[in-house]
């Protein structure tokens, strides 16, 4: 039976979530006619968790994907209501920028933005199957039974398959914050061979912000000086709101340890595994006894409501335990709960059935991004989003995809880990995950990769141009700081100011900012005629200058990195017909198929003789 | 640009000569780095040179003839250098690792072909057969170098590695953890701590250098007839060694094993005479018995009373030994000989033989000086496998130390945590390599079961 399609695309994002908003937005900036469906159109970007952008490691994927031409950077710039650089205490490698957003707003833009995107169409409905013929996807059904041709179709459905909500010992079908649950989809996603697995994450309690007593929390204020998450934005001026902290405390913990039988986590409902690093309040409690107390953030959902976020408070404790505790803590006796935590549970692969373009193995022209694929975030989605996104548009035109390393980017890493050693919990990224983290830094998140966004077509002239100038600011700005001399007796008063020795004879600005106490911004006191530069550029030159020989030493290492890296492998190797090759590296290899012999080395069980006899053979298969 | 690889390329326990081969861009700046030959003419391309290799305080480790062939004309098409020096464990041990630390890694099983085929050296049909020499030299070195730990390093090598762990930790936590109610590293407390772990890869280092950090080394057995003076040989040779390392009481009761130590050559010494006093003899043992120890062992010392003659036993156990692998201490030649080297010379040509006098204790410096030529002469070997460990380990345990000692000079001027993690995390990893322990989310791990994080 031929399929009579209502419209014909090149692409269909299925769920318009982070990872969804990105993908579209990719593919149609790139010129492929888009669909992007979401069960609810006033879904589109919500944040059904924190009320945050970035933070470490997070941070710094958003100013990838704004590098890139996505969409997440300039969103949060146009609605965060607080932002802080985090880390500022250490070096420049991990100085995060984290933002608290208006969510209403958040959601707002980005429909907006998504309403006005030119080759995009947006559709309130219910996915319920693929249309699949010889292994390759050709479109998508509704709910309706309405059926839309696509050449590549990108599933990122989030917490919605199959999506099951605890609270205590109730639990319920639903999709995150109220939303229906997606439970015909993934039925037939198993029927189309995908195997599925159980993940779970929480959220804590919303309460009324007139409901708390704010003199008994510390209060948290954002950065005085912003700076943008976008490198499109120099500057950004803003009125910003608090953000409250206070603790847990013994009689918090009593009533959670009373109760612990009450909980859906410990009740045994519960079969999907948590992540480690986001555990809900009776997790903490249970595994860490002997802490006296557990600090939480209290933050305003956004300007335009009462509501606020309990961060660091998630349960799935009935809802009389959830409002005993949290009137334990101080500051929270009174409050009003307006939405209970809640813990859930949802469908997802295993991102080892992904190709590094987040193509589905199994299914030609199948794309996956975000929760779907194991990850947990907002940022971690959207960062996949917009590399599937990238990757169906390239595919359908028959161009190379695009795959960033582990010494690009944090998406990189992000994608590598996933797709190369998997995950047993919902993924998160952390600095500590990249090999090459003085290089991998925010601040030149747009060196590393806008010519990339700019050579498939992301990246528009605009943004190019911008970059262009910016590097050749910081160009000019290093090289008059080299040129610059300062006498000593010029230097004396300010070097005392900073705590900083006395310089003998003359020497260059560059050279003096080489030492730890002397800042960029402070020098200005003995570099009368510096020229105006952005804050975006300040960094870049101050970081350049400060840990070149550091930089330069890991620039060494990638450069070795790199030559594995670009070694690649065919989609179609037999590997069980490879001699020498070890029967466990074989397996591993003939399941992960990686795309190059430095992919291929971070498979566990694959040994480095089983990669020297992967390079031998690929010589021999070169030469005959 | 690839790495510059070394190895050794002669069989071990074969002859006078060993020859040590480098492959690499660096080839020739480390062997101008280590030799100086005698005529001080430049090292030129495919001409043999004289001259001695020399540690960096410029003591003569060994005299050599090398050799520097520039690519592409050579086995694997890089420019590669061949070190030729004598043929026993001590010298080729030490030339390796001064190839090492300046600057070349230790080739894997197999890479030298490997090179040579990639590099286009050998052809298509060869291809095959390389694949299936790397596996099975892979197969053979991972065998080797596990167990070759000696119990207690293994345990101080760990025990560094927990401490690094522990700062890994620390660091990590601290670096992506900002907003946490987490106690901060300070700098003070990060270089103690760093500090600790250097001076225990120090003392590791002084350890390998006396050859103490293998289980196994070379294998000397004492045989003889009671109180010929095995007894004084053993007590001897142990006394005189400052490095006695574990005392490992044979499986059975007829042995004892003693790991000692001789100007740097690691032996496990095997006495026979376990029970000395009962009717352990030669002959009790049997000549089987005998012939089986004989074949476990590199090197055996067979004491002879020269007041007593020569007894059958004596003429069967001679007639067994190996010259090459055998010294006859003919003890108590301070008596009325009933035995002349002569007599045992038409029992066995060719086999060395001391005369000593027990009473004198200055005969241990004869017998290890004896020893010692027989090792460095190359007439007395240990397997390979150990060599290229020791080596490795060596090697490794410089890395340690050299990242350590980097972290603390930069923790030392508050250098930002991520860069000094650098430094932390590879000798973590050295430590982990040496150990052969895989090395993953073991980090993040151990942050998620130690600290309470997240929202």
């Amino acid at each position: 039976m031929k399929n009579i399609y209502m419209d014909n695309y090149d692409v269909i994002v299925i769920g318009a979530g982070h990872a969804g908003c990105e993908a579209a937005l990719a593919s149609a900036r790139m010129g492929s006619r888009t669909l992007i469906f979401s069960i609810n159109l006033e879904a589109i970007a919500m944040m059904p968790c924190n009320p945050s952008i970035g933070g470490t490691g997070k941070g710094h994927l958003v100013r990838e994907i704004d590098a890139l031409g996505g969409e997440m950077g300039i969103n949060i710039d146009k609605t965060f209501i607080q932002s802080r650089m985090l880390n500022t205490a250490k070096g420049p490698a991990v100085h995060s920028l984290r933002a608290q957003a208006d969510k209403t707003k958040y959601h707002l833009e980005m429909k907006k933005t998504l309403e006005k995107q030119k080759n995009l169409d947006i559709i309130q409905g219910e996915v319920t199957d693929l249309i699949i013929e010889d292994k390759r996807v050709r479109g998508v059904v509704t709910r309706t039974n309405t059926k839309y041709g696509a050449k590549a179709v990108i599933l990122a459905t989030g917490t919605y398959l199959h999506g099951k909500i605890f609270i205590g010992d109730s639990n319920f079908s639903s999709g995150p914050n109220g939303l229906a649950a997606s439970e015909i989809l993934p039925e037939n996603l198993i029927k189309h061979g995908m195997k599925f697995r159980r993940f779970k994450t929480g959220t804590p309690a919303r309460a009324l912000a007139s409901t708390f007593d704010y003199s008994k929390m510390a209060k948290q204020e954002g950065d005085k000086k912003i700076i943008p998450f976008s490198f499109m934005n120099d500057y950004l001026e803003k009125k910003q709101i608090n953000c409250w902290l206070t603790y847990t405390n013994d009689k918090t913990h009593r009533v959670i340890r009373n109760n612990f039988h009450r909980s859906a986590l410990f009740g045994g409902e519960i079969e999907g595994i948590g992540p480690r690093y986001c555990p809900s309040i009776e997790d903490k409690v249970n595994r860490f006894a002997d802490k006296k107390r557990h600090q939480l953030f209290v933050e305003p959902e956004g300007l335009d409501t009462e509501e606020m976020y309990i961060q660091g408070m998630s349960s799935s404790m009935p809802e009389d335990v959830q409002r005993e505790f949290y009137h334990t803590i101080e500051g929270l006796e009174n409050i009003k709960i307006t939405r209970p935590a809640y813990a859930i549970e949802y469908d997802c692969i295993d991102p080892l059935e992904l190709r590094p373009t987040l193509e589905y193995m199994g299914i030609k022209g199948l794309y996956c991004a975000g929760q779907f694929n194991g990850s947990s975030g907002y940022e971690e989605a959207a960062s996949q989003g917009l590399i599937a996104g990238i990757n169906a548009s390239l595919s359908i035109n028959g161009k190379k995809p695009f795959i960033l390393d582990r010494s690009e980017a944090y998406i990189g890493v992000l994608i590598d880990d996933l797709v190369t050693k998997g995950t047993n919990e919902p993924y998160r990224i952390m600095t500590s995950r990249a090999e090459y983290r003085l290089v991998l830094r925010q601040d030149n998140a747009d060196r590393r990769l806008t010519h990339r966004g700019y050579e498939v077509g992301l990246v528009s002239e605009d943004r190019y141009n911008k970059f262009l100038a910016k590097q050749e600011n910081v160009k000019a700005e290093i090289d008059r700081l080299k040129k610059t001399m300062i006498k000593a007796e010029d230097a004396e008063d300010y070097l005392q100011s900073r705590g900083s020795h006395s310089l003998k004879g003359s020497v260059s600005l560059y050279d003096l900012l080489k030492r730890p106490e002397i800042t960029y911004e402070s020098m200005g006191k003995i570099d009368i005629n510096r020229p105006e530069i952005s804050s975006h550029e300040i960094d870049c030159v101050e970081v350049n200058i400060k840990y070149e020989g550091y930089i330069k030493k890991q620039i060494q290492q990638v450069a070795k990195f790199k030559r594995m890296e670009t070694k690649r492998l065919s989609e179609t190797m037999d590997y069980n017909s490879i001699e020498g090759l070890r029967l466990e590296a074989a397996q591993k290899l003939n399941k992960i198929r990686p795309v190059s012999i430095g992919q291929a080395s971070r498979i566990s069980g694959v040994s480095p003789a089983d990669i020297n006899v992967l390079l031998v053979y690929l010589e021999k298969m070169r030469r005959s | 640009m690839e790495d510059t690889i070394a190895a050794i390329s002669t069989p071990f326990g074969e002859g006078g000569i060993g020859i040590i081969r480098i492959s690499g861009e660096k080839s020739l700046p480390i062997i101008s780095n280590i030799f100086s030959p005698v005529r001080k003419d430049p090292i030129k391309n495919r001409m043999m040179t004289y001259g001695h290799i020399c540690d960096k305080e410029g003591r003569i480790i060994d005299e050599v003839l090398t050799v520097y062939m520039k690519k592409p004309g050579t086995y694997t098409a890089e420019d590669v250098v061949e070190i030729n020096c004598h043929g026993g464990i001590v010298p080729i041990q030490r030339i390796l690792s001064l190839v090492l630390s300046n600057g070349a890694r230790l080739a894997e099983p197999g890479e030298f072909t490997k090179r040579a085929f990639l590099n286009g050296r050998l052809d298509l049909t060869q291809a095959e057969a390389v694949m299936d020499l790397i596996s099975a030299k892979a197969d053979k070195t991972f065998d080797a170098a596990l167990n070759q730990l000696e119990g207690m390093l293994s345990d101080k090598i760990k025990e560094a590695r927990k401490e690094l762990m522990d700062v890994l930790v620390d660091l990590t936590v601290n670096i992506d953890y900002p907003d946490e109610d987490i106690e901060e590293v300070t700098y003070q407390n990060l270089i103690s701590r760093l500090e600790s772990v250097h001076r225990k890869t120090e003392e590791l280092l002084k350890s390998v250098d006396t050859g103490r950090i293998l289980k196994d080394g070379l294998r000397i057995t004492i045989i003889g007839k009671p109180n010929v003076g095995k007894s004084s040989l053993m007590n001897g040779l142990l006394r005189e060694s400052r490095a006695i390392v574990t005392d490992i009481p044979g499986t059975t009761r007829d042995t004892i094993e003693e790991n000692i130590n001789i100007k740097g050559i690691p032996i496990l010494l095997t006495d026979t005479a376990g029970i000395r006093d009962t009717e352990d003899t030669v002959e009790a043992m049997g000549i089987q018995r005998s012939k089986d120890s004989f074949n476990k062992s590199d090197l055996v010392i067979m004491v002879m009373d020269s007041s007593r003659s020569i007894e059958e036993e004596d003429r069967e156990i001679l007639k067994l030994l190996e010259p090459s692998k055998a010294i006859i201490l003919l003890n108590k030649i301070d008596l009325k000989s009933q035995i002349t080297i002569d007599d045992i010379k038409e029992i066995k040509d060719n086999i060395r033989i001391l005369p000593v006098s027990m009473k004198d204790l200055s005969f241990i410096d004869k017998v290890e000086e004896v020893i010692v030529n027989m090792v460095y002469s190359g007439k007395v070997s240990q397997k390979d496998s150990i060599v290229i460990t020791n080596v490795r380990h060596k090697n490794l345990l410089e890395n340690t130390e050299k990242s350590l000692a980097d972290a603390i000079r930069i923790s030392k001027i508050y250098e930002p945590l991520e860069i000094i993690e650098i430094d932390v995390n590879s000798a973590y990893l050295s430590l982990g390599e040496i150990l052969g322990e895989e090395t993953g989310d073991d980090i993040l791990n151990e942050v998620f079961s130690r600290f309470c994080l997240g929202k």
